[in-house]
Order: structure tokens, then sequence, then C-alpha cells
């Protein structure tokens, strides 16, 4: 139990250093510039005090459980044995259609722990009250962890089929830039951050560690230069899922009023 | 006392809520895709609790604390009307928090081996910290700038998608010419700046600024820095590949 205690304690430690430099700068500026006393600064304090616990909870449980537990499927998914079956012949040498289920797994996986993502959950809340209620905080999580879904899995695609990662890349900028003039100004700007967002700490090392452990297991792919690249494709495909989404919803707007007016 | 529980407990159940997916899909794919049982059942157990209760715990303090700290900064500045010094505050918050970030550690020592291995930097490890040093330095800088960039975007009212599309410009021009081993940590460069700690305060910023000039809109001006913030290293860690 102590062992545990420890372990908790080293993850805050970890936690409060990374949020030391956030505080220096806040700090510095409202004791030097600002020379104005926080709002309710009793308040804040505790706030920040939660959220550091909190994260630092997160991380050790994620540690814990995930982690390990998602490290070891992905090993498991991409080694060639499993991909072959059982029945087959050994050394037949493996089709991109052979990885379904890697596929399959990408996507679940990139879907699932986006949901579970704490800084899409404080954009979500954030564009809830700023739209006043128009964006739901569920509807626009779906709508991003539909485009991790997506990116993983096609990044995965990629990785087996070796085939480069800029094509896709910019193939997605083009499909952003097509959306960008159709879709409503509102949601242009949420759209664009929702890419930057949804990759942060639950979703990295379970995409990471799958990307390598697929890498390392290819045939012909080297690690560093193809393991890299899923957090790219998974940052770019919620930017048209989050666009497709509000242009999918003001498009049934306007099918209803049509058929009012009918 | 009443209330703090039962609010509490709201919020713990919301969180259950949002893990249910990752525990379906592990389950799922152990138990009926890989047909093995779920290694150290105990301890995964309460290292999911843990993460129940952690996440309760974090949006709260979100709530009373990272989001109304955002807002009164943006206040504070908007008040004091030194555009200036709100650029010296952005950049340093951006840098600050970005060069200390694990996620991108982890990333530039794996771009410090992969330099490696395509003979770019020698196979000294003075030689390979250095250049992870260095490939930090390069993404802090790019996102102090980029929120540099997108606080004065919000003060002049600037459409984002200009930035942006003209940044993919940049982006995709900037790929022909960096060296291929730099390209896949440049685009995941991008992805991995921003944590949890600073989307939340960065957002609450942007939409405090953009709410306290008159003549913007929270929802168009607002969001908007994270975009620049995943944006502007992608272009800086190429050309960064490309001079080392």
């Amino acid at each position: 139990m102590s062992a545990w205690f420890l372990s908790l304690a080293q993850t805050l430690v970890v936690t409060l250093k990374n949020v030391v430099p956030i505080i220096v700068v806040i700090l510095g500026f409202q004791l030097l510039i600002l020379r104005r006393p926080i709002p309710n600064w009793r308040r804040v304090l505790i706030g920040f005090v939660y959220v550091l616990l909190g994260l630092a909870l997160f991380l050790e449980g994620l540690d814990k459980s995930l982690f390990p537990l998602g490290e070891i499927m992905a090993r498991q998914l991409t080694d060639p044995a499993f991909i072959a079956g059982e029945g087959s012949e050994f050394g037949q040498a493996l089709q991109w259609s052979d990885y379904f289920w890697v596929y399959l797994f990408a996507g679940a996986i990139g879907f699932a722990t986006t949901l579970a993502e704490p800084a899409l959950i404080a954009v979500a809340l954030q564009a809830r009250a700023v739209s006043g209620g128009a964006i739901s905080v569920n509807g626009l999580r779906v709508a991003v962890a539909l485009g991790v879904a997506i990116g993983v899995a096609l990044g995965t695609f990629r990785i087996i089929t070796g085939t480069p990662l800029y094509y896709y890349i910019i193939a997605g900028y083009v499909v952003v830039m097509l959306q960008t003039l159709y879709a409503q100004r509102m949601i242009i700007p949420l759209a664009f951050d929702s890419g930057g967002v949804t990759t942060s700490t639950v979703t990295v090392p379970l995409v990471t560690a799958l990307g390598m452990g697929l890498a390392s297991t290819v045939p012909g792919r080297s690690v560093l230069i193809d393991g890299f690249g899923l957090i790219a494709f998974a940052s770019l495909f919620p930017m048209m899922t989050v666009m497709g989404y509000a242009q999918l919803s003001s498009l049934r707007a306007r099918m209803a009023r049509q058929r009012e007016e009918k | 006392m009443r209330k703090f529980f039962a609010d509490f407990y709201c919020s713990l159940r919301s969180s259950l809520r949002d893990l249910v997916p990752i525990i379906v899909v592990i389950s799922l794919f152990q138990l009926l895709v890989l047909r093995q049982p779920i290694p150290h059942l105990g301890s995964i157990m309460v290292g999911t609790l843990m993460v129940i209760a952690g996440l309760a715990i974090f949006v709260k303090g979100l709530e009373i604390g990272l989001f109304p700290l955002g807002d009164a900064l943006a206040h504070a500045f908007a008040r004091k009307g030194s555009v200036s010094w709100l650029m010296v505050f952005a950049f340093a918050l951006g840098f600050g928090t970005t060069v200390a970030e694990p996620a991108l550690i982890a990333i530039a020592d794996k771009a410090a081996e992969a330099a490696m291995q395509g003979g770019v930097v020698a196979n000294r490890a003075a030689a390979m910290e250095d250049y992870a040093w260095w490939l930090r330095f390069t993404v802090g800088l790019s996102v102090g700038l980029s929120l540099v960039l997108g606080v004065l975007r919000i003060i002049r009212g600037w459409p984002v998608q200009y930035l942006i599309v003209s940044g993919y410009f940049v982006v995709v021009v900037l790929t022909f010419f960096a060296p291929r081993e730099i390209i896949g940590i440049a685009y995941d460069s991008g992805g991995v700046t921003t944590s949890t700690i600073t989307v939340p305060l960065v957002t609450a910023l942007g939409i405090g600024l953009s709410s306290s000039i008159r003549g913007r809109n929270p929802m168009i001006d607002g969001f908007g820095l994270i975009a620049l913030a995943s944006l502007l290293p992608i272009a800086f860690t190429m050309v960064f590949g490309m001079l080392v």
C-alpha cells in the first residue's frame, strides 16, 4: 500500500513541476505588471489544488490500468503470428487487408480515449458556455472522437502500406480548406482548435504504442520514420468531423424548414 | 457540505460515463479477439477507480480555478490596455509551458535518435542531448510566437482561417524541402505541445479577451489560439531539421 502512495506522490511531484512555469509566469505578471489581486484568489487557489490532485490521480491511475494493458494489447494485435491467424501457413506475406483487427482496434481506441481526454472536456465546456448551449458538450466530444477514430485507423493503414505521410496530410489540408469555405463562420475557430486538443494525456501514449508496435513488426518499416505520424492524423481529422457535424446539422435544420413551408 | 458531496457525486458519475468506452473497448478486444484473460485484474480495477476520481476532481478544479483565472487575467490585461505586456505574457506562457512539457521531452529524445540514425547528429550522448534541447527550444519558441500571433489576431479581429490556411501552405511547401526523418516528428510535435493544463487556461484567456474587447465575438474570435499553437510548431520543427 505504501508503494502505491509513494508512486502517487511521485506523480504529484511531476505534475507540480509541469505547473511551476505556469504559476511563475502568472504570479510574476500579476505582481509586477498587473499589480491587481485576482478576484476570489482563494477559490482559484483551491481550484488549482483540485486540478493538480485530480491530474495526478488520473495519470497515476492510467499508469496502473489502461496504459500497461493498452500497450500489451497493441503489441499482441500487431504480432505477425496473431495477424496471420492460426490456420495459415507461416512465412506467407501479409496483405494490408489482413490487418483488419488492427484497424478496428485503432479506431475504437482512438474514439474511446478521446472521450476521456480532460483537455477536450475543458474546451467543450467553454464552447457550450460561449455558444449559449447551442453546442452540446457531448455532441462536440463525439464529433471529435469520431475524427480521431478515422484518423488513427487511417494512420495505421498508412504504416502498414508504407505510403508517405505527407500525401495524406496534404490531401487532408485540401479537404479542410474546402470545408472552411462552406462552413458557418461560428464553427471554424472551434473546429481548428479541436484538432489540437484531442491529442494529450490519454490518447498520445496509447496511440504512440500502437504506432511503434506496428512499425516494428511490419516488415520494411522503420520505427523512427514510420512510427511517428499517428498523432498528426489524430489532430487532422477532428477538424473535418467537427465542421462536418455543424454542416450536417445546419443542413438538417434547413431541410426541416423547407418541409414546413410546403 | 451536503451540497458539496451531491455535486461531487454528480461529477463522479459523469467521469465514469467518460471512461466506459475505454473499458468496453479494451475488455471486448481482450476477451473476444485476443481471447486472453485480463492480467492483474485487481490492480487494474484500483487504477481505473483512481482515473475516475481524478477526472472528476480535475474537472471540478477547472470550473472553480483555471477558467476564472484565465478569464480574470484576460480582463485585467484588457483593462490595463497595454498590448505589448499582453504579448510578452502570451509569449512567456507559451514558451514556459511548452519547454517543460513531458510529452515534448519524450518526442525530442526520439527525434535525436532518428537524427543520429540519419547521420545528422554524431553518435555521442552530448551531441544528441544538444539536438534534443534545441528541438525543444524551437518548439517552445514557436508556441510562444503562436500565442503572440493569436492574441494579436483576437485584438485585431482577423479571421482565423486566413492564418491557418496560409500556415498550411507554408507547412506543405516546407515538407518538400525538409529531411525525411524529421517530417513525421514535425507533424506530431504540433499535436503534443498543448497539454492538459495549458489548454483550459489558454482557451479561457482567449475567450476572456474576446469578450472584454468591444466588437469581438467570443465564439468567432475567442477560439483559435490552440489551433495556431498546434500549427506553427510543425513549420518551425521542419525548418529546424533543415538548418541542423
